[in-house]
């Protein structure tokens, strides 16, 4: 299983992995931009309830040393905390009356 | 106690709670300031603009970063300060001062510093700056130590022409500068007793993220929206369960204490959101990462049985957060699980300002601090871009000048603040220049 996207618990969520390991903030919110809300929801209703079970596979590992499979499902953790919001909140992928406003995280820690 | 002349009508529970100071509201226990309408001319007008700058942003220090942005000998980075179009050359020295320079060649006047793209900042370490135009190169002090051909110019002496050095200061590791050619003040007075009591670790928390945004407001009204906590139960009340809690609908929300120090200003409030409410009060993947507007829920490590010196000023119980003002345009806010947030609100134009947010954390030691963290920030964008659309909104509403003077409420006591202080500097500016 060398090759394998994700830790072999969590195969179930590897048809996510093409499309919502992402590297990025800005790369995941316009990933969120320009998905509709069916993409979004699908994503979060597969990702949600295994959270904190991945959280606890995780916290087993060092941060500062992931293998590649765990870093992707930590990538999937992140893309799950940014479309919480379309999905909990507001109903829609962009947050309402934020007109042509641009608001972008430059810098953020890796892993 | 006196009685308070305006009669401000606080519903009992929060008079108790949060009560006022003896001249009955923060607004009139400062004495520079009135109860009366305020006017935005000073936000809508290019003129007032030229004479901002000139007043303000020459005159008073600056933060431009903080001293982890600089690790080693000859680490650097570049300062866009698009109101007064200057770029700043930020260096650690050989002998390990940090230096601030125009970023501008002696030679011909082309930017000296910068990659790829002119108006973008870049960092990194160097020995020495050179030219990118006809390689004249300048030492990590600014001295010029190389010309090109130097036989070929005129009686050239290289000790003219130092890059143009501007006065720099740290404290507590923030990097400040002042555009004066003699800063009518050290970093320290003008930080003033309020502020430079603040001693906390700031050295521990280097897990930096960094957000930047280009927003079509006049800085002072942007900068309001992040000095009242008037707005958050209407403007983001639909983002968070705990905001729709029946107090804050119904009564608002009352900052437990406000104080100044010289154009300084900050607000505290309680605390205790985090966590500590019933589960129906925060969204699912909040109750997941234990964390959301407030940071993250759990401690960092360098919270203690002791607050650090020089927070909660008013010495409130159930403490959640201060939020510092330091004039002009640069904020921090310490929240009680031990992290903070700072905030830069730089003018671009009259209409338009660059807003800086960078959040920093202790470095997470697992991967649930970790996305503690990252809920923490994402929540921010949410609020922050609401503000976004929203003063773009106020802007376009106050330039149409349909409207001229503006009833502030005692809860909007810091907008009041700095909307005097910014009108102080200028017409103190407008009479020494008049006195020539
Ligand atoms: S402009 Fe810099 S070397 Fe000529
Ligand atoms: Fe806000």
């Amino acid at each position: 299983m060398a090759d394998a996207l994700l830790p072999p618990e969590f195969s179930a969520l590897e048809p996510f992995v093409e499309d919502w390991c992402l590297d990025s903030e800005p790369e995941r919110y316009a990933k969120r931009l320009s998905s509709s809300m069916d993409e979004i929801q699908e994503f979060y209703d597969a990702t949600m309830p295994r959270a904190e079970e991945a959280i606890q596979y995780l916290d087993k590992l060092p941060l500062d040393d992931l293998p590649e499979d765990a870093f992707r499902l930590l990538k999937l953790l992140y893309s799950l905390i940014l479309m919480s919001f379309p999905v909990e909140i507001w109903k829609q992928p962009y947050i309402p009356d934020t007109g042509t406003a641009e608001f972008a995280l430059k810098i953020e820690p890796v892993p | 106690m006196t009685k308070n002349p305006k009669n401000l009508k606080i519903p009992k529970q929060a008079a108790r709670q949060y009560p006022k100071p003896p001249e009955g509201s923060w607004t009139e226990h400062c004495p520079e300031l009135d109860t009366d309408p305020i006017s935005y001319e000073n936000s809508i007008s290019p003129e007032f603009f030229e004479l901002e700058r000139e007043a303000v942003f020459k005159r008073a220090w600056l933060n431009v970063g903080r001293v982890e942005q600089l690790r080693r000998k000859g680490s650097f980075f570049t300062k866009e300060i698009p109101g007064l179009k200057t770029s700043l050359i930020i260096v650690r020295g050989k002998d390990d001062k940090i230096r601030a320079f125009h970023n501008v060649c002696r030679h011909r006047g082309n930017k000296l510093v910068w990659n790829d793209h002119p108006a973008e900042e870049v960092s990194g370490t160097c020995r020495q700056f050179a030219c990118k135009y006809h390689g004249w190169t300048y030492d990590l002090e600014g001295k010029l130590n190389f010309i090109l051909q130097e036989g070929e110019f005129f009686g050239i002496d290289k000790a003219d022409y130092p890059l143009v050095s501007v006065h720099c200061d740290v404290w507590k590791g923030f990097i400040f500068v002042n555009f004066a050619e003699q800063p009518e003040k050290s970093l320290d007075e003008f930080l003033g007793p309020m502020i430079t009591a603040i001693d906390y670790p700031f050295e521990k928390l280097t897990q930096r993220y960094y957000y930047r945004g280009d927003i079509r407001s006049n800085w002072k009204i942007f900068h309001d929206a992040f000095q009242e906590f008037y707005h958050p139960p209407i403007l983001h009340g639909h983002q968070n369960p705990v905001m729709r809690q029946a107090d804050y609908k119904d009564q608002g929300f009352y900052t437990s204490h406000f104080q100044v120090d010289g154009p300084h200003r900050v607000g505290s409030t309680s605390g205790g959101a985090g966590g500590k409410l019933i589960p129906e009060f925060y969204n699912p993947i909040e109750q997941v990462m234990r964390s959301g507007l407030f940071g993250p829920w759990d401690p960092s490590e360098i919270v203690g049985d002791e607050l650090p010196a020089g927070l909660n000023p008013g010495n409130k119980d159930n403490w959640g957060l201060d939020s510092f003002q330091i004039f002009p345009n640069f904020a921090i806010v310490f929240w009680e699980t031990g992290w903070y947030l700072t905030y830069h609100y730089w003018p671009v134009a009259h209409d338009r300002l660059l807003f800086e947010a960078n959040a920093y954390f202790t470095p997470p030691r697992n991967v649930r601090e970790r996305l503690a963290q990252q809920l923490g920030i994402a929540t921010i964008k949410e609020y922050a871009l609401e503000d976004c659309g929203t003063l773009e909104a106020t802007q376009m509403g106050l330039e149409s000048r349909v409207v001229t003077s503006f009833p502030l409420g005692d809860q909007e006591f810091m907008c009041r603040h700095l909307n005097k202080m910014i009108n102080n500097w200028v017409d103190d500016y407008k009479r020494s220049r008049a006195e020539g």
